[in-house]
């Protein structure tokens, strides 16, 4: 075993790029959930988006190509999950799953002759002089972009929700729908462009990993990303600043765990391997032990079916 | 334009024609899937749904319908207890992992002894494995309020990292010149979950999974907690009136589930699969969700619809030698399912009606 092998600067550095997926498709979550909407399907929508993202970077050769169409499908396949949640008022919990069971199926079948091969690099921030400060450099400054994006997206979403009318008008069609809708707002589209937005994020957080995070496609490559993002949206009580810290948390346990793997702790592989998905469920006992705090953020009308009668 | 009315009662005629009409609509979206492939869909969907019951080796496929369906029966009438009282577990795929070890732990813990004791022990560990495993999420959300979907489906990850550490250690053949994976328990007689009749694929899984389907027909229909399962899915606010306690659900729901699926794993890998080794699961845990709602959470529903599943597996693999169609369409193919599924439910509840043009919108 040998613990001095793990650098501290590069720890910091490559749980920044490990937790972009999650942040990204967490954030997207969050969004959705806070239109009232719970959407299972994230896992789906993010190993769509990798793949997707994946095809078509090795298709054209050029990353943003990939983020694109990853974007694109992802907010594809959530177009589903809208078109039977919101118009045929089909139960969320059940069609969330049924879009992880799908996406997974149809990435598979989609990456067949993917496996193996490898994907253009992406660009990676490199600003004269203020890249190459010892350090600072390397933790702040020298990273692939969609690790800016995801930063970028965040802030957004968070102006978005606290100081835009667009925001209120969310929040509002997740706290009651039947008001919101007494009110003259469109909750279903209203829902439906949330669904989408998450889907996008999805789908980019997908192509995070399959484009920068790993960067190859297997199969069921997500391993239970897409839910980590779901617990950490729940661990962030729905706050945008949250979700970040949630996210760089759960990157640092990743990357933590792997550079333990590597540097031959005497824990065997397998238990360190499951510590991610094991700090996922003390996060949301410890959260959840808490019920009042976090139970009083979340939006009220939270996994309910809105159906005008008039 | 079409609207919507609710219905005051949900239609029965419709309960039962939207799983029928949602598997031919999933016929006709995955012959299309299949066309995009490239394969001629009439002659993929026909040797899905066709092949294993009618074609010339029938004779071997058809006892493989009980195999591949008792387990996604098992786990399905366990997992639509909980759902109907809109309790979540989707883990059931790590709680069949874990029956499995657990029951094929004991074997291999007394090898090479013979005894008559050794393969009811085996299943009573192997429900106690998932009953335990099943009982994380449920203590969780009835101590702390966690939320049971996402803690049931992180321990399948865990679930399957022990399988990944068994099978490389503690459970390895000691005489397995190094490959991972355990004893295989189809040669300790003991041990062996083997077919009580010859070449009819009926082993002790099989005869479970029937008692399972009239349990839950009994429980539902019998039995008070029957009662309070399907009064809290109907209406939550009128079984706290009655006097449900919903934790004791919970606890009751997740530990049904877990016992089933733990039994399911147990009989799978003492039986069909005889070994503990790092990929002996395939997901049945969670095509049980599926089986689970085409079978409309009833018992007798969740026993065609599994049968169903089965076949669809067994025509998969057929698929997949005869015609080169991926293992991964047939996944695909069953999510598909649940789609339609889902979106023709909406007429169990909704009339679909032509609003002339002075009506509201």
């Amino acid at each position: 075993m040998d613990l001095s092998s793990i650098s501290p600067t590069l720890l910091v550095a490559s749980l920044m790029v490990a937790a972009t997926p999650i942040l990204l498709a967490a954030i997207g979550e969050l969004v959705v959930e806070k239109s009232g909407v719970l959407n299972l399907g994230v896992e789906g929508m993010m190993i769509i988006g990798a793949i997707a993202g994946f095809a078509a970077a090795v298709g054209t050769g050029s990353p943003i190509i990939g983020f694109l169409c990853a974007a694109f499908g992802g907010a594809a396949l959530s177009l589903v999950f809208a078109l039977l949640t919101q118009f045929f008022l089909s139960n969320h919990v059940a069609t969330g799953l049924a879009l992880t069971l799908f996406g997974l199926g149809l990435s598979a079948l989609m990456g067949q002759s993917y496996i193996g091969i490898k994907p253009p690099a992406s660009a990676k921030l490199d600003l004269p002089v203020i890249s190459d400060i010892p350090v600072l450099g390397p933790v702040l400054f020298s990273h692939d972009i969609t690790v800016y994006i995801a930063l970028a997206l965040v802030a957004a979403v968070w102006w978005f929700l606290k100081y835009t009318r667009g925001g209120l008008i969310l929040r509002a069609v997740g706290e009651s729908h039947d008001a919101a809708h007494a009110l003259g707002y469109k909750v279903v589209k209203v829902r439906i462009m949330a669904i989408m937005f998450g889907g996008a994020c999805a789908g980019l957080g997908g192509a995070a990993l399959s484009l920068v995070r790993v960067p190859q496609w297997t199969e069921g490559m997500t391993a239970g990303a897409g839910w980590i993002a779901l617990a950490i949206v729940v661990f962030a009580s729905w706050k945008p600043a949250r979700v970040l810290l949630g996210a760089y948390l759960f990157g640092g346990v990743a990357v933590l765990q792997l550079n333990l793997q590597a540097a031959g702790v005497s824990i065997p592989v397998e238990y360190l391997s499951m510590s991610p998905y094991l700090i996922t469920i003390i996060v949301l006992v410890v959260m959840s032990a808490h019920r009042n705090k976090a139970a009083l953020n979340a939006p009220a009308a939270l996994g309910r079916a809105f159906h005008a009668s008039r | 334009m079409l609207r919507l009315e609710k219905r005051p009662n949900p239609s029965k005629t419709w309960a039962y024609m939207a799983p029928v009409l949602a598997v031919f609509a999933t016929m006709i979206g995955g012959g299309i899937m299949f066309a995009a492939l490239g394969k001629d869909p009439f002659e993929a969907i026909r040797t899905i749904f066709y092949d294993p019951l009618f074609s010339e080796f029938a004779w071997y496929y058809r006892p493989q319908l009980l195999v591949k369906g008792a387990p996604l029966i098992m786990i399905a009438i366990g997992l639509s207890m909980g759902f109907r009282a809109g309790i979540w577990n989707i883990g059931a795929e790590g709680q069949y992992i874990i029956g499995a070890i657990c029951g094929a732990g004991v074997a291999l813990a007394v090898y090479p002894a013979q005894s008559a004791f050794i393969f009811p022990a085996m299943i009573f560990f192997g429900a106690l494995g998932g009953f335990f495993w099943a009982m994380i999420p449920a203590v969780l959300k009835t101590k702390f309020g966690t939320n049971e979907i996402l803690v049931s489906l992180m321990l399948v990850y865990v679930a399957e990292q022990l399988l990944a550490s068994m099978s490389l250690g503690l459970l390895k053949n000691p005489e397995g010149f190094g490959f991972p994976g355990s004893r295989n328990l189809q040669q300790y007689a003991s041990a062996h979950n083997a077919e009580l009749w010859t070449g009819t694929g009926i082993h002790m899984g099989v005869m479970f999974a029937f008692i399972s389907v009239i349990f839950a027909y009994v429980l539902l229909a019998r039995h008070q907690m029957g009662f309070h399962i399907r009064l809290t899915g109907e209406s939550p606010k009128a079984a706290k009136f009655a006097g449900v306690n919903p934790k004791r659900l919970v606890v009751y729901c997740l530990g049904f589930s877990g016992a089933l699926a733990g039994l399911a794993g147990m009989f799978e890998v003492s039986g069909p699969s005889g070994q503990i080794s790092i990929d002996f699961n395939v997901g049945y845990g969670f095509t049980a969700i599926i089986v689970a709602f085409l079978g409309r959470l009833h018992p007798i529903g969740i026993l065609l619809a599994g049968l169903l599943m089965a076949l669809t597996y067994i025509g998969g693999e057929i698929a997949q030698s005869s015609l080169g169609l991926p293992s991964a369409a047939i996944q695909a193919f069953q999510g598909m399912l649940l789609f339609f599924l889902l979106a023709l439910d909406m007429l169990t509840n909704f009339k679909l009606k032509l609003a002339s043009a002075g009506s509201p919108p």
